[in-house]
């Protein structure tokens, strides 16, 4: 090794460790922020090294690249509402998913052209490189696009679908095979390249608004793994251990989040979830029983005059974006005196962590913010719940009803509490199609209407208490 | 097995690890700014970009490296910048 290739080798190791440590210390929201710094002085490093590098030896084109995707991840960053963060991850995730697959790509025509035989590990770290990178891209796209309403949120379906998704994957796989066992075929090649960017829209189209929390960490994961093939790829380290840590990150991720709603990974990517099938019976069931409805006068008074509430934010919160009406009741409660928490359900929103955010950027404390079991052996002892646009998060079916399709989902047990109120816009069903019981509970009101209004209508009555 | 792929796997597996070891201790809390950090890490495919791009002379490959370039320049860029920007809403109590 010569000297300049020492110092790039050893600014590799150093990126790597700021990359870990980086995400170390995201361990705590105190040091969470000199985490992401840290990470990113490690890529800063990491890029600048290879800019050294023997082998690079144009700078205009990297140059022109490097300025027109900073400024566009720049204003993107800046520009994104905190409500619109899953779509800007999952955008992200598959520009990082596209641009492995590129590099794979273009390593695989300058080596097709170069040599007659290709290594056998080469050519499968490539396809590997080009599927998970492509399927990433384009199902980032379709994840974008519904979480954006560009493309319906609802799961969309049609005839054979697994059957023609599983043709699609196996077709690429096979073609892989022939391409490594056999020849690196161009024509295979662009098959291949086409198969896994198909995949990639048909495995995210079925996939309904409130699994995305499990299809963008998935995604993410993919990324990971897409960056790490294309480290095997072009013989660099660095991509093989920043590639890893983001594909167990993800897939960290997705297991808590199917945890979360009692599902399978299989389960959640193969059977489209909520479609309206199952709705109809349990509907039908509930058809005579009656919800009470409140005022924000008679909200205000429950809420006003107790001494323990626990607010539980859910994607309708985050669709109204009430998150800062959210803040202002909590405010005020407190200042009234009554010991205010809000309960996260883990799956609540279309990311993990995505109410969280949210309340932060509304400058909830976070240490007011509790995970479902911490908050949960508190229920009882509270005087008053206000749910925000959350729905089967909080159904009781799933403890009991064993036909109920969201049997056995961990959920808040807002019922145990001594009075709850609902906002919603009315008394549809939620993600899952199924009723919930809870809106019929003698201890439950019904605040109908939209989130922020009704909020905010609810901080004007107390205010006058 | 070449060598180099032993020794890529050897860091793969390890590396995976380390990743579990250190992510499993994120709170709920910070899933977000983590997902979206972990993205940008996952950015580091412009280390490849760049060795692409920079180290050819074919037309075809010089376009698919510019490409690469930009798309892992707005993850990386992007994503650790809103990274920051989220984080920095994170706020205790006694600090309002």
């Amino acid at each position: 090794m010569n000297p300049l290739e020492t110092i790039i080798a050893l600014s590799y190791l150093m990126a790597a460790a700021l990359f870990i440590l980086g995400i170390k210390y995201m361990s705590s929201p105190a040091t969470a922020r000199r985490g992401n710094l840290l990470a990113a002085i490690g890529m800063f490093v990491a890029i600048v090294v290879t800019l050294l590098d023997r082998q690079v030896i144009s700078y205009t084109w990297i140059l022109i690249g490097i300025v027109i995707g900073s400024l566009i991840g720049a204003v993107a960053a800046r520009k994104v509402q905190m409500t619109g963060m899953p779509q800007m991850v999952g955008i992200f995730n598959g520009f990082g998913g596209g641009a492995s697959a590129l590099v794979a790509v273009a390593e695989f025509m300058r080596l097709s052209g170069a040599q007659a035989v290709m290594p056998m590990d080469l050519s499968l770290a490539v396809l590997l490189s080009i599927i998970i990178g492509g399927v990433t891209f384009t199902g980032s796209l379709i994840a974008f696009g519904k979480l954006q309403g560009f493309v319906s949120g609802a799961p969309i379906q049609f005839p054979l679908q697994n059957i023609v998704n599983a043709a699609v994957l196996i077709g690429a796989t096979v073609l892989s095979i022939y391409i490594v066992a056999f020849s690196p075929s161009m024509a295979a090649f662009i098959i291949v390249i086409a198969l896994s960017l198909l995949y990639g829209i048909l495995f995210v189209i079925p996939i309904g608004g409130a699994d995305m929390p499990v299809v963008i960490s998935l995604l993410n994961s993919f990324s990971g793994l897409a960056a790490c093939a294309t480290g095997f790829v072009v013989g660099n380290n660095i991509l093989i251990i920043a590639g890893s840590l983001v594909g167990s990150a993800g897939f960290i991720l997705t297991q808590i989040m199917c945890k979360a709603m009692n599902r399978s990974l299989r389960h959640v990517l193969f059977s489209a979830f909520g479609t309206g099938d199952m709705a109809a019976g349990s509907l039908q069931a509930a058809g005579d029983k009656t919800a009470r409805s409140i005022d924000a006068e008679e909200a205000a008074m429950i809420m006003g005059y107790a001494h323990s509430a626990v607010i539980v934010p859910g994607y309708g919160m985050a669709a109204a974006q009430a998150q800062h009406a959210v803040r202002e009741l909590a405010d005020q409660l407190a200042a009234r005196g009554v010991d205010v928490k809000f309960a996260i359900h883990p799956v609540a929103g279309r990311m993990p962590g995505h109410m969280n955010v949210l309340l932060a950027e509304a400058q909830v404390p976070y240490n007011l913010l509790f995970d479902m079991d911490d908050i949960n052996p508190e229920f009882p002892h509270t005087d008053v719940v206000l749910v925000v646009g959350a729905n089967d998060v909080i159904n009781p079916a799933a403890r009991h009803d064993k036909a109920s399709p969201i049997y056995g989902m961990p959920i808040l047990d807002v019922d145990k509490a001594r009075h709850i109120i609902i906002i919603k816009r009315s008394l549809n069903v939620g993600f899952a199609g199924v009723d919930n019981e809870l809106f019929y509970h003698p201890k439950t009101t019904m605040y109908f209407g939209n989130a922020k209004e009704k909020l905010q209508e609810l901080v004007a009555e107390v205010k006058k208490l | 097995m070449p060598e180099s792929l032993i020794m890529g796997l050897t860091i793969f597996v390890l590396s995976m690890f380390a990743g579990f070891e250190v992510i499993t201790k994120v709170p709920p809390t910070l899933h977000t700014p983590l997902m979206s950090g972990a993205n940008a890490i996952s950015g580091i495919a412009i280390i490849g970009a760049l060795l692409v791009t920079g180290g050819e002379n074919q037309t075809l490959n010089i376009i698919l490296g510019v490409i690469a370039v930009i798309f892992a320049t707005i993850n990386v860029v992007g994503g650790f910048l809103v990274t920051d920007r989220m984080l920095n809403m994170f706020k205790k109590k006694d600090e309002k």
